[in-house]
Order: C-alpha cells, then structure tokens, then sequence
C-alpha cells in the first residue's frame, strides 16, 4: 500500500483487492473516461458521430480489410449506429475504433473480433473467436453466444461480457475493466492478472488466476483447481453490491442470488520487486 | 501454424470431397505449403484400396530420366504385389507419381507395406477398406483438382493445409498421416511435439517405421501401437495426452469413427459444431462456416478434451 494516500477510495479499492500495487518512479497511469460528463473523447483525432445516423453494411461479400475500411468510411461520415450484417465469422473485424460508437454485429466473428477499442458500444449477437476484445481501453462488449480462448486478453478498461461459455486463458494479462462470463471458462483463466475485475458465473478450468499479481475474480460455480498464488479472498458487501449492479446490467443475476459466489485475489507471495525503478535504485546505491 | 479440419456425418453419406475441400481452402491462411484428405468412402467388399506415390512432386522436374525411373519403380511395385499374390482390380493413374489401386489381399498387412516401400522412393500413403488418403503440394482447391476429389462420396473425413516448420515442404511431410500398418486409420495434427524423437526412437525400437522427420508422423504410429495393443480409439486419444508432450490438437478417423483430442495446455485452436445430422470441427470457424453458411452455435473443446463420433 505504500505510495498510495490513505482515501476513502484507496481504502475502498484495497478492500476489493485492486490498485495495491505502489506506483512510483516511472509508472504511468491513465484512466479513461467516455461518459458524458467527462467530454467524452480520448483522442484529439476521434470521430465525432451521431448516434442517431444508423448505417448497415452487408459483409457477405466482403472481406476483413474491407469491412474495416467501410466501418471507417461511415464513422468518417458521422455515422453513430452501424450494424454489420452477415459477418461470417471473418477474422479481425471492427478493431481499432477509438471513438464512441453504437456497433452491432449480427452474427459470429471470427479471430480478434473487435480488439484495440476505445470508446464503442458493441452487441455482438453469434459467437466470437480467440482474442475477442484484446486490448480494449474502454466501452462495452456484448456477446450473446460463446466465445474462444484469450477472451478478454489484456484488458485495461470497460466491460467484455459473455453470455455463453468461452475458451482457455480468459483474460490473460488483464490490466483493468471487467471481464464477465454467463457460462464456464476453461483453464488458466486469469493469468498473469495485474488489475480489474473477472466474473465467472459457471465454472472454470484448472490453474484459476494463475500468478495474478492483483485483481479480484468472482467465481459462481466450482474450478479444477486455483493457480499458483491465487487464493480465495473474502467477499464483502461492496463486492456484492458491484456484483449485483454489474450482473443486473447484463441480465446474468442468477435467480438464485450470489450466495454461493466466491473471490479469489492474489496471495502476494509471487511478489518479488522491491519499489524501486532502476534508475531511483542507482541513487539510492 | 497448420489448419485441421474434420467433418462426419451421421446419417448416412454426404459429398465429403467437396466439403472438406471447402474447409481446407478457407484454412488455406494457416498453411499453403501443402493440403491433404482423408476420406473414406463406401466400403467395398472384400476389397482395399491402395494409394502410393513412387516419387516426389519435385523429383519430377529434377531429372530427365525421371519419367522412366517412376515406370521402372511402378513394375516393381507390381511386381512385389505379384509375389504376395495381391489380387489388383483396377489401377488408377491419379498423377505421374501417385497412384490408387483397388486390391484384394488377405495376408499380413504389415507385410505387404513393409516390401512395397522397399522399392526406392515408394510410399503407401493409405491402405483401407473405405479410407483414400491423397496429399500433395499447394491449396485444397490445387489438390482437389489435381486428384478429382469433388466428386468425392462419403461418410467421414479429416484435413489438413500445412505451414512448414519442423520439416520440409514435400508429399512425405505433409499429413495426414496413415496410421501404418493398420487399415481405414488416418491422422492430422496441428502442434508442435516436443518429445517426439525420444519417442520416436522408442517406436523404432519396437519395429515401426517413419516415413518423414515430421513430428505428427509420430501420432499416427502411437495411435496404431495402442490400437494393436487392444486400445479403443477414445483410450488411445485419452491417453496421448499424458504420453505425448507439446502443443497438439489433432483428428483421427477410422473406419467408422472420428476422433478429436486436445492437449493439457489448450494452447491449439479448435471450434467444434455438433447436430444430429453433423458434426464439424475445424482451427476455425470459418470453415465450418464454408459448409455451413447460416448462423450456428459452435464452441471451443477445452483442454485434455477428447472426443469421438460414429458415422
């Protein structure tokens, strides 16, 4: 906890087993922020569209770079609501937006669906391949089949959610926003967690949160095992009032309450960096 | 990186070269060294089909006496089935080096592949009752072409398009591979094996023989060794994945059968659809996709999976 001040926040966030990591020397932050209230754009160059222009694109005949750059084309043109009709499960659709958005996608995606997003809404009504919403910054993910392995993978902000079953390694990596699957997931889920949140309504494969170095993972049925340094975690009434409020928005609250959720965090026992950047280590040597 | 693909169905035949070879064109991405099938057909009676080549597809362009030393290798090879008292039916000229003979023969199947490999560069690329097993160099579409597979009937297959990696880019590397010497069984993977020379060198010792130095050649054999040795196909995909070390997904069809596993690790891609009527499998969904064009639910087998469906 050192390097943090002692806010309501810090304490509220340390309690649910976030932001505990000392930030220090080089480290940067940045959180972003697309509500209205905020402004909105994160970028100097972002698109400023209209929800209320709604365009539909048929991708039949289309492929992957093509899509994209009538995606593009459209959101240029200002855009707001498109919907890509018959996506085929093509490869790498819809990435790289960083404006806000209303995407709908009706059908399946292939691999890296919707990856290096910041800003959209996407409803995503088929399945989605490996590496769905990799790297996303902000905005929203719904899926409302299942999904591939790495779902989730390197997230930093907003919320992936699934209503199915995804693969192997969900969320490898994650660095913030919320991961939340209505099924099971498979095994290394929560890999290498740094930050964020991951709910797990079914259950999960063995080696959960394997060397998660922070984070918190709600787990709603049973997992084959918990990875090395991942240990349960005890859930308090702000874990379950997130809960309830996330899962609600999504329509996953099971109808029998989230008594029999658990929290699985970081045992911390990984952990072997002292606080010290190289170069602060040279003055202080 | 390599693609697989599999396909069953389960009510009867459908047009499995047509299909598979829709699959495997759009897995072309993963791996345009080389494509291979295999598929079984209507099972004949009292009958096996042969499929072997007696040359590279690049031999046939190094060498002007080429043409002469693969008709001097095809006598032998006849001349070797003569010897054992194979019966040939028909013969099928499928390229200038790989050809399909329908045979009968009731002896030792282990020996009959082991003196016709004998002659210089011959291989059976497979031997069954139902299984035809056709790979070359290049795209599906190419070896569809080249081999007439459109027209192909049948109840089950399996596939594959290869990224070269471990070994060359020739017909003896690329897969599938057939399970030697065990008829209708045929093997693709998509992987990398890392304990496969200690293996391998295992299998030799017990009197197996390789035909390449690609490591998904050793799946074929494993699975031929628990096979003879009283395995069920389900056991010996289950207990591959204890035996055999890496990151592998791969397909198996038998006579009657395919098979699917998938190792501890989950680390190979595989999207399976499953209906009453079919059941495809393919790296990705848009394979299954190509065959089934309207919106379906599909999803990914976990790790240490393994399944098998009946035709």
């Amino acid at each position: 906890m050192a390097g943090l001040t002692t806010t309501k926040q810090a304490h509220v966030s340390h309690d649910m087993g976030m932001h505990t990591e000392a930030l220090r020397g080089k480290t940067q932050q940045r959180f972003f922020d697309v509500t209205e209230e905020a402004g909105g754009y994160s970028y100097p160059d972002a698109l400023d569209v209209d929800f209320n222009k709604r365009a539909e694109l048929d991708c039949e005949k289309l492929d992957s770079k093509q899509i994209n750059a009538q995606l593009r084309d459209l959101m240029k043109r200002g855009y707001g609501t498109i919907v890509l009709q018959n996506p085929g499960s093509k490869h790498s659709l819809a990435v790289g937006i960083l404006n806000r958005l209303n995407l709908y996608i009706e059908g399946s995606c292939g691999y890296f669906a919707v990856g290096l997003l910041d800003g959209p809404n996407v409803k995503i009504k088929g399945r989605v391949g490996w590496a769905c919403g990799e790297n996303m910054l902000s905005g929203t993910i719904l899926i409302e089949k299942n999904a591939g392995s790495q779902f989730g993978a390197a997230l930093r902000g907003g919320d992936i959610v699934c209503k199915g079953s995804v693969g192997s390694r969900t969320g490898i990596d994650q660095k913030g926003g919320n991961i939340i699957v209505g099924g099971d997931t498979g095994s290394f889920s929560g890999f290498m967690m740094q930050r964020g949140r991951m709910v797990i309504c079914g259950n999960a494969g063995k080696n959960l949160g394997d060397s998660m170095y922070d984070g918190t993972i709600y787990l709603g049925g049973e997992a084959r095992s918990l990875g090395v340094d991942a240990v349960p975690g005890e859930m308090t009434d702000l874990d379950r009032e997130w809960l309830t409020r996330k899962l609600k928005l999504y329509g996953l609250y099971p109808a029998q309450g989230l008594g029999h959720f658990k929290k699985i965090v970081a045992g911390k026992q990984l952990w072997n960096y002292d606080n010290l950047e190289p170069g602060e280590k040279k003055l202080v040597l | 990186m390599c693609g697989i693909a599999g396909l069953i169905h389960r009510n009867g035949s459908g047009n499995i070269g047509q299909e598979m070879t829709q699959m495997l064109q759009s897995l072309k991405h993963r791996g345009p060294d080389s494509t291979g099938y295999a598929i079984n057909g209507t099972p004949g009676r009292n009958e096996h089909i042969m499929r072997f080549k007696v040359a590279e597809q690049e031999d046939m362009a190094k060498s002007f006496d080429i043409i002469d030393e693969v008709k001097r290798r095809r006598a032998k090879v006849e001349e070797r089935l003569a010897t054992l008292g194979v019966q040939i039916i028909d013969k099928e000229d499928v390229t200038e080096y790989a050809f399909r003979y329908r045979i009968q023969y009731d002896g030792d199947m282990k020996k009959l592949a082991d003196y016709v490999e004998d002659v210089e560069g011959t291989e059976i690329l497979s031997m069954g009752n139902a299984l035809e097993l056709i790979k070359d160099l290049g795209d599906a579409a190419r070896v569809a072409e080249q081999y007439d597979l459109r027209k192909f009937k049948g109840t089950h297959g399996i596939g594959h398009t290869r990224m070269a990696t471990e070994s060359d880019v020739d017909i003896r590397s690329a897969h599938p591979y057939w399970a030697y010497p065990y008829n209708d069984i045929a093997v693709v993977h998509n992987g990398q094996l890392t304990n496969y020379w200690m293996m391998r060198r295992e299998f030799e010792r017990r009197g197996h023989r390789f035909m390449s130095n690609c490591d998904s050649e050793l799946l074929a054999v494993y699975t031929a060794y628990n096979l003879e040795h009283g395995a069920t196909l389900e056991d010996s995909l289950r207990q591959s994945i204890q035996d055999i070390d890496g990151v592998f997904t791969y397909l198996v069809s038998t006579k009657d059968s395919l098979g699917m596993a998938k190792d501890t690790m989950a680390a190979k891609p595989m999207v399976l659809y499953e209906s009453d009527d079919l059941v495809a499998l393919a790296s990705e969904e848009v394979a299954i996709r190509s065959v089934i064009p309207h919106e379906i639910d599909t999803w990914d087998p976990y790790d240490e999976e393994v399944r098998v469906w009946r035709a």
